[in-house]
């Protein structure tokens, strides 16, 4: 009896999980993901080849991936939180290996159907650790050293492997993830300001270890024109299709800047630029609130869970789905420097979209087993 | 275990942190909302600009010329079809390599190369170089069999300006070459019609009119990739074709006057007396502009640039030369109109054992034995020099060269139109006191009586002044293009109310004139001069006698002009040599002017023939045959004139 209690209060029918599914969450990531199928097929002027059809596969495979894991119970991912970060660290180390190049950086792993950018993961994985790790410890506790230590060493490790491949986008958003939820679990506020403080006063002697083409990208954001044909390029021709756009924007298939290839990158870092060239300021505004609300419902399945590791990951989560959406956007428009990060779901990129759906259904698996306290 | 307190409190702490944590996201989400409306609302424009600059761009397209026709509509300047090779720059990938290709192909010469990758630096990647302007047909079929080998070349059906009667006209119509940085800045209209490969106006009239021949430049708008690579055409402003102009020129009679010049240095200039209008003007020796279209060869350049006979001179407005003895028509009017002398004032010439005397120096008539007793009327028609040598002491210098200059002479004819037109010399009291500096001598008075000294004199002035003293004394207009509004009948009613009018106490007074405005004080000082010139070409012991012509409706008048190089010295005219012993340089230039038909003038010429020796033997024999060819187009002419008035 105390056995078949115990197992009813943490059983759950078929018919319940079906209920117990966001299904706004997954109507919100259908839209943008059809919205990005589209935006592909624009960069590809109205061609349906290639890129186009490689993101609308990966997109169907990856988002029924997301509605197939969302049943893995939470507990899992919980208890494997922790093989799930080694997992990463081995595979980044792998990259070392046997990575393959691209245009300077060695970010991949060929797996034959496709090729793994372990870093992408590791965004994930980052989270799912630190909630893990967050959730048991009392919040008396967090602010001794010990505690403070040991997350800073998890964080630093992959971010040291990432950024020598290199690849700082990607770091400075597992580095931002991490410390959401360090922060989140209730750190003091004065850590965080030392370490800001700490970041300042290194900054010189982190610019002086930066590549030369960082170097650039950096020197360049704060004056776009100091190269306009070389660094600055991207920016400044981001920034004229954009504005180009207007209100309502060039519509669909039309945009001149990305059509007649004056916009660089536009499947992948940049596709918010063709979006918003096509579709003005309506439209960029449209997908903003799609993504908005996308992360409201995140939150919102956190709110509504029991357990403090589905807390803090969905927490989590949607600050570093937020951190994505935020450094791109405000990349392409010139707000930050360009530093390579994919636009979640929209951007052209196989990884990207295995982690963001794989992310999105650690969240459903915490919608679905709400009611589970794990470890309790 | 965690306690249940601290789960609460744990709680707390997560929510607290997560509100500050979204209230971050809103700002951050505020930072990018405000970015995107202050790009795409409120600087739109400028954006819009900016990516229409990208993907925009603009070809110009060049004008065709308009094309030049001789008085009857015979063009002669025209524009041709020619090959070329052009080069598309952003499809060329090894340009050392595609120039060593064609250089195989259609044989370009080291120089040419040079110039090639010269033109090379100052374009743009997206540019077009033409690199041969004109392919004989056998390059140009041969670079199309090898065209898939050659990326980026462009075989190209071009037009070019084409000369059909090369040699003959080139001192009139000038020629065209590319335009130089020089031609862009000082003419708006070239700048703002520059396309590459633009040939403008060097000199003569496709220099002076090159406003009107150029056209305009067509524009075609061409949407382009980032690459620069053409996607489609937006717009296309076609070309427009410069005006087409009509000369004034009778092609037969500037041949005519060319083939009597040739092998010679010399000049013909013809115009009608009443219009204006500049019917020849032939200089010798010429060259072909055909050649300059597409940059003359260094060889042919040296060959034209050291002729002896300097071809580039255009002798018929830059050529100086003294009048000699056909001012002498000039000298007797103006004596005449002064009252200096009358039709009974008589010299003896004495020949050179009694030369005239004037302070101890002495001037010779050219005629050794002497001419005897002399009249006006005689002295012109024989020219003797003693009686002009008294008549310019008594008129002084300063009245002649009042007349002189309100003849035509020391001004330029054609105004501006021509760069290298010269003005000449006129000498007076003043001019040397102001140029030279230096006060006037009575002998110099003495020898610009017979056209020598200082006075320098452009062939087409002695046909201005010819002109003008054959048409009654009347100021006209010299042309070189055809104007509707210059009317003869007008002219001719202008003149006949001219004439009628009492003249004013000033007339004598250095002053300016309208066109067609009497210049004389008394019509029968003029008569009594063309009587003289009657004289000289259709009596015995005229100096042009030889040169008449028998038939009344070719008579005509006129007076010859030996024009001294360097001082006749007295051991010279002791030798007395033959002209082929005297070394071509130091031979007297020979001059010749007309009128003619002498009962009712119409048209006046004058001849050059440098170092020809005398005006009798040299110069007057051409005016002879060019008189014939002139009147008997006169019928012709007038028809094309009232056709040209009918369609106005």
């Amino acid at each position: 009896m105390i056995l078949s209690t115990s197992l009813n209060s943490n059983s759950y029918s078929f018919i319940d999980k079906l209920r117990a599914i966001d299904y706004f969450l997954i109507i919100i990531v259908a839209i943008i993901g059809s919205m990005s199928v589209f935006s592909i097929y624009s960069t590809e002027s109205g061609n349906f080849s290639f890129y186009t059809k490689n993101h609308l596969t990966r997109f169907l495979v990856f988002f029924s991936m997301f509605f197939v894991l969302s049943f893995v119970r939470v507990s899992f991912w919980y208890r494997q939180a922790y093989i799930f970060y080694i997992l990463g660290i081995l595979l980044l180390l792998l990259v070392i290996f046997f990575g393959i190049s691209a245009s300077g950086s060695k970010r991949w792993i060929n797996l034959f159907i496709m090729n793994l950018q372990p870093s992408e993961l590791m965004k994930i994985a980052i989270i799912v650790c630190f909630a893990r790790y967050y959730h048991r410890i009392q919040s008396s506790d967090i602010q001794s050293y010990k505690y403070l230590l040991q997350p800073i060493i998890l964080l630093l490790i992959p971010c040291y492997l990432v950024i020598t491949q290199p690849d700082l986008g990607t770091a400075i958003l597992i580095a931002g993830s991490g410390l959401a939820i360090i922060w989140l679990a209730g750190l003091n506020l004065k850590y965080f300001i030392y370490s800001g403080l700490i970041l300042l006063v290194s900054l010189p002697f982190v610019i002086s270890i930066l590549k030369p083409y960082q170097k650039s990208r950096i020197l360049t954001f704060f004056n776009p024109d100091r190269d306009p044909l070389g660094a600055g390029y991207q920016i400044i021709q981001s920034k004229i299709a954009i504005g180009s756009g207007g209100l309502l924007g060039k519509g669909f298939l039309q945009g001149t800047q990305s059509y007649l290839e004056f916009l660089p990158e536009k499947h992948t870092d940049f596709i918010f630029t063709l979006f918003s060239e096509e579709f003005g300021f309506v439209g960029s505004m449209l997908l903003i609130l799609l993504y908005a609300l996308l992360i409201y419902r995140i939150i919102r399945i956190g709110f509504s869970s029991r357990s403090f590791f589905a807390k803090l990951y969905c927490y989590g989560f949607a600050s570093a789905l937020f951190l994505y959406i935020f450094v791109n956007i405000a990349m392409v428009v010139g707000l930050l420097p360009i530093v390579g990060a994919p636009l979640p779901i929209m951007s052209y990129g196989g990884s990207s979209m295995l982690s963001i759906m794989l992310g999105l259904s650690i969240v459903m698996s915490c919608k679905i087993y709400s009611r589970d306290s794990i470890g309790n | 275990m965690i306690k249940k307190t601290d789960n609460l409190n744990k709680n707390k702490i997560i929510s607290r942190r997560l509100f500050v944590l979204v209230a971050a996201k809103i700002g951050l989400l505020g930072i990018v909302t405000s970015r995107l409306y202050n790009l795409q609302i409120s600087e739109k424009q400028k954006y819009e600009v900016l990516s229409d600059k990208n993907r925009i761009r603009e070809w110009k397209t060049p004008p065709q010329r308009g094309i030049i026709t001789d008085y009857f509509n015979n063009v002669i300047a025209d524009n041709q079809r020619v090959y070329q090779v052009h080069l598309s720059l952003e499809e060329v990938s090894n340009f050392n390599n595609s120039i060593f290709k064609l250089k195989n192909i259609i044989s370009l010469k080291e120089d040419e190369i040079k110039k090639i990758y010269e033109k090379k630096e100052k374009s743009k990647p997206w540019d077009t170089l033409i690199i041969s302007e004109n392919l004989s047909w056998n390059e140009f079929s041969k670079l199309n069999l090898y065209l898939h080998e050659l990326d980026g070349a462009k075989p190209v059906l071009s037009t070019s300006r084409y000369y059909p009667y090369s040699n003959d006209l080139v001192h009139v119509v000038g020629y065209v070459g590319d335009a130089t940085t020089q031609d862009i800045q000082n003419k708006k209209k070239i700048e703002e019609n520059f396309v590459p490969g633009l040939k403008v106006g060097k000199i003569g009239i496709e220099n002076s009119k090159d406003t009107d021949l150029i056209g305009n430049h067509g524009t075609k708008r061409y949407e382009v990739n980032a690459s620069g690579k053409k996607i489609s055409e937006i717009s296309y402003n076609k070309e427009t074709q410069g005006e087409n102009l009509r000369t004034t020129i009778d092609l037969e009679i500037q041949q005519l006057a060319q083939e009597l010049l040739k092998n010679q240095a010399g000049s013909i200039c013809v115009m009608d007396i009443y219009t204006g209008e500049v019917i020849t003007m032939a200089s010798s020796p010429t060259y072909d502009p055909n050649k300059f279209t597409h940059g003359i060869s260094t060889k042919d350049w040296n060959e034209i640039k050291n002729n002896k006979l300097r071809p580039l001179l255009n002798k018929s407005l830059a050529g100086l030369y003294s009048p000699g003895s056909t001012i002498k028509p000039l000298v007797a009017l103006a004596a005449l109109e002064y009252g200096i002398i009358d039709t009974k004032f008589k010299v003896n010439c004495k020949g050179h054992d009694h030369p005239y005397e004037l302070y101890g120096e002495r001037y010779h008539c050219w005629k050794k034995n002497g001419h005897g007793w002399m009249s006006m009327r005689n002295a012109i028609k024989q020219s003797c020099d003693i009686y002009f040598y008294e008549v310019a002491r008594l008129l002084g210098v300063d009245k002649l060269s009042l007349i002189a200059k309100r003849y035509g002479l020391g001004s330029k004819v054609l105004e501006d139109f021509f760069l290298e037109e010269k003005k000449g010399i006129v000498p007076s009291t003043k001019w040397k006191k102001q140029v030279l500096e230096q006060s006037w001598y009575l002998g110099e008075t003495v020898i610009t009586g017979i056209g020598q000294g200082y006075i320098q004199t452009t062939p087409l002035q002695l046909c201005l002044m010819t002109a003008q003293l054959a048409n009654g004394g009347y100021k006209i207009k010299p042309n070189l293009i055809y104007d509707k509004d210059v009317d003869l009948d007008i002219i001719k009613s202008k003149i006949e109310s001219e004439k009628n009018k009492s003249v004013s106490q000033n007339i004598l007074k250095d002053q300016e004139f309208k066109y067609y405005e009497r210049l004389y004080r008394n019509p029968n000082n003029l008569k009594l001069v063309l009587d003289a010139m009657y004289g000289s070409t259709n009596e015995q012991f005229g100096t042009s006698f030889r040169s008449r012509h028998k038939e009344d409706k070719y008579k005509f008048a006129g007076k010859t002009g030996t024009s001294q190089v360097k001082r006749i010295t007295d051991q010279d005219r002791e030798l007395d040599l033959d002209l082929e012993e005297i070394e071509y340089k130091s031979r007297d230039h020979a001059l010749f002017v007309a009128f003619a038909p002498y009962d009712k003038p119409r048209y006046s010429l004058s001849v050059l023939i440098e170092h020809g020796g005398s005006g009798s033997k040299a110069a007057a024999p051409l005016a002879n045959k060019l008189i014939k060819k002139i009147l008997d187009r006169h019928e012709l002419r007038e028809k094309i004139r009232k056709d040209l008035k009918n369609i106005a």
